[in-house]
């Protein structure tokens, strides 16, 4: 490509509407804000997030907190958030927000309304996908920062030492990492599943299983999943003995900027198909 | 170009819904005012309408709206206003929260929205409902919604599945002038409907589909016109229709004479209707029959639904 091709590919780039764009994502953005955040339908997702946090504030107000229990239940939060968010909870509350999206509004035949609107199609795809993640990270993240503030408010001074001149802050920046990436991730393949199938669950049951056998594939392989580069950013390695083997991932190791670069460029690749797919999406609601 | 950026264009469109047909090489050039589609159940008007707004993409062929082709979402749906026939809304919203969601989406202020919601909802009459929420509205206010979100924005086409369903008479009848106006103003409006009688009075042209082919387009007259194996038949008001009906007779194209229920009038059927004219004229310099109206009995949507789809299904 010579220099005028390209300085006209990038004159063209230029002279988008982006200000628009961003406008419009904005009002897409609240729109879905408001449909994933306050329905009756969210209410699951809500006990979702919130049951481990319900479960360690029953045992703050319950149990005893002597000093030494500190270090055990530092590890118990770190197998909360390594065996049940990242592979249970994030998982299905991202499955129930991600695929409501598109295919929610399929079922509910409301969909066209936006596709009839001045917008985008992609613009609309990544808005809805913005939305979804931005409810789930309030969701899991309030729920990982409650969680972790019950628990250690419980050791009263130690505890707060632990916090602010201990590696407590952290461990819980580490943690609303994961939950960040694991929501963006688990969102963006669950929206492209929800366009793809008019049922995305026995998909997602296959990705949970495809999560679960990662450790036995090839090298290459382990890279398409989210878990497993969710994984190398714990802070804390809880082994996962009995049925917690199963949820447990152990790949290769790899740097921690490492999985998040991996895992940020399969967000992006499985939004870039999306975006295609949308382009071609046709309103037959007959079919749903 | 010029010309073809003022119409709506559909070239050589055809859609498969896998081996099904939905509509099989339509080329079409709409130019503004009122053009009714008609044809049966599953003859393809709704699939035309979804292909124009891209709602449903095209097996093959092009087609474009003021020469901007439906993907071209940023500018092809500030000219254009699609109210479907979908009887469902995104839920737990008001009225004036359906209309400001939808207008805020194409960038304009939230006061402008504001101003364009109230416009559109007083303009369906609507306005008292606003407030409330679309789930408690009847059959009919779900369809005046649809409308106004589709006129809200001031669109320069408007295509309109169904827009008379659930409307009640005086609804109907607001729905219509409404249209008269729009189409006043210079609007392209593609209106399909079953209640063919009251889209007949507003429509400019029409569009006959039936099994996915489009069968007759035009103006109505012409179309009527172009439907030769079919006898014309004209009402003509006069002293003495009996004698009329004879000299009629007389000729050979004249089919049937039927006298009006007033017997002031007789109902002629011709295959020829240029003879027709041309005798009757005849008749009129000669003095014998005093004529004093002269107007086509079966020159209307319902007539040439009739002739070209006959009983093939209700038109919907």
């Amino acid at each position: 490509m010579n220099t005028e091709a390209v300085s006209a590919r990038v004159k063209s780039i230029l002279v988008q509407p982006w200000g628009f764009w961003w406008l419009q994502m904005r009002r897409l953005v609240r729109i879905e804000l408001r449909r994933n955040l306050f329905s009756r339908k969210a209410a699951w997702i809500y006990f979702l997030a919130f049951i481990p946090t319900a479960v360690i504030l029953i045992h703050v107000l319950h149990d005893t907190h002597p000093a030494s229990g500190l270090s055990l239940d530092t590890n118990v939060l770190a197998g909360i958030v390594q065996f049940y968010y990242i592979r249970l909870g994030v998982f299905f509350g991202c499955l129930g927000i991600f695929s409501r999206l598109v295919r929610g509004e399929m079922i509910e035949r409301s969909l066209h309304f936006y596709l009839l609107s001045p917008v985008r199609r992609e613009i609309l795809l990544l808005a809805k996908f913005a939305a979804g993640s931005i409810s789930a990270l309030l969701l899991f993240g309030s729920a990982v920062i409650a969680a972790f503030a019950f628990l250690y408010a419980a050791y009263g001074t130690a505890g707060l030492d632990y916090v602010f001149h201990g590696p407590g802050l952290g461990q819980l920046g580490a943690y609303l990492l994961i939950v960040t990436l694991g929501c963006l991730g688990y969102g963006a393949v669950f929206l492209l599943l929800s366009m793809m199938f008019r049922n995305p669950m026995p998909a997602a049951m296959l990705v949970m299983g495809w999560e679960a056998i990662n450790p036995v594939l090839p090298s290459l392989l382990q890279k398409i999943s989210v878990a497993s580069y969710l994984r190398h950013l714990m802070p804390i390695t809880v082994p996962g003995e009995g049925v917690f083997a199963l949820l447990t991932v152990e790949t290769e190791p790899v740097a921690g900027w490492v999985a998040c670069l991996g895992l940020l460029t399969l967000i992006v690749i499985v939004l870039a198909y999306s975006c295609f797919r949308i382009r071609r999406l046709e309103i037959r609601y007959t079919t749903e | 170009m010029t010309a073809m950026n003022d119409r709506i264009v559909f070239e050589d469109v055809s859609k498969f819904y896998g081996e099904v047909l939905g509509v099989n090489r339509v080329s079409l050039s709409i130019p503004s005012g009122v053009t009714t589609l008609v044809g049966p159940n599953g003859s393809g008007k709704t699939t035309l309408m979804n292909l124009m707004t891209g709602l449903v993409q095209p097996s093959s062929g092009q087609i474009s709206v003021f020469g901007l082709p439906p993907g071209d979402a940023d500018r092809f749906f500030r000219q254009v206003g699609y109210s479907t026939q979908f009887d469902s809304f995104p839920r737990r919203l008001t009225g004036w929260e359906f209309l400001l969601d939808s207008l805020l989406l194409h960038g304009m202020s939230e006061g402008e929205a504001f101003r364009l919601a109230g416009e559109a909802l007083e303009r369906v009459r609507l306005g008292d409902a606003g407030s409330r929420r679309i789930e408690t509205y009847s059959k009919g206010m779900r369809q005046k919604i649809r409308l106004a979100q589709a006129i809200a924005h001031h669109p320069r086409v408007l295509v309109l599945d169904e827009p008379l369903n659930g409307l009640d008479p005086m609804a109907r009848a607001e729905s219509l002038a409404l249209f008269q106006e729009l189409s006043r103003q210079g609007m392209h409006l593609v209106i399909s409907s079953h209640i063919l009688d009251e889209v007949d009075r507003i429509s400019d042209r029409v569009i006959l589909i039936t099994g996915g082919y489009i069968v007759a387009e035009g103006a109505i007259h012409q179309v009527r016109r172009e439907v030769r194996d079919k006898p014309m038949q004209v009402l003509i008001r006069c002293d003495k229709p009996e004698l009329l009906a004879s000299r009629m007779f007389s000729a050979n194209h004249c089919a049937e004479a039927r006298l009006h229920v007033d017997g002031k009038g007789v109902f002629l059927r011709t295959g020829d209707i240029d003879e027709f004219y041309r005798l009757l004229n005849e008749i009129a310099v000669e003095g014998l029959v005093k004529i004093d109206t002269v107007a086509p009995a079966d020159d209307d949507t319902h007539a040439i639904y009739q002739y070209l789809i006959g009983s093939e299904g209700i038109p919907s």
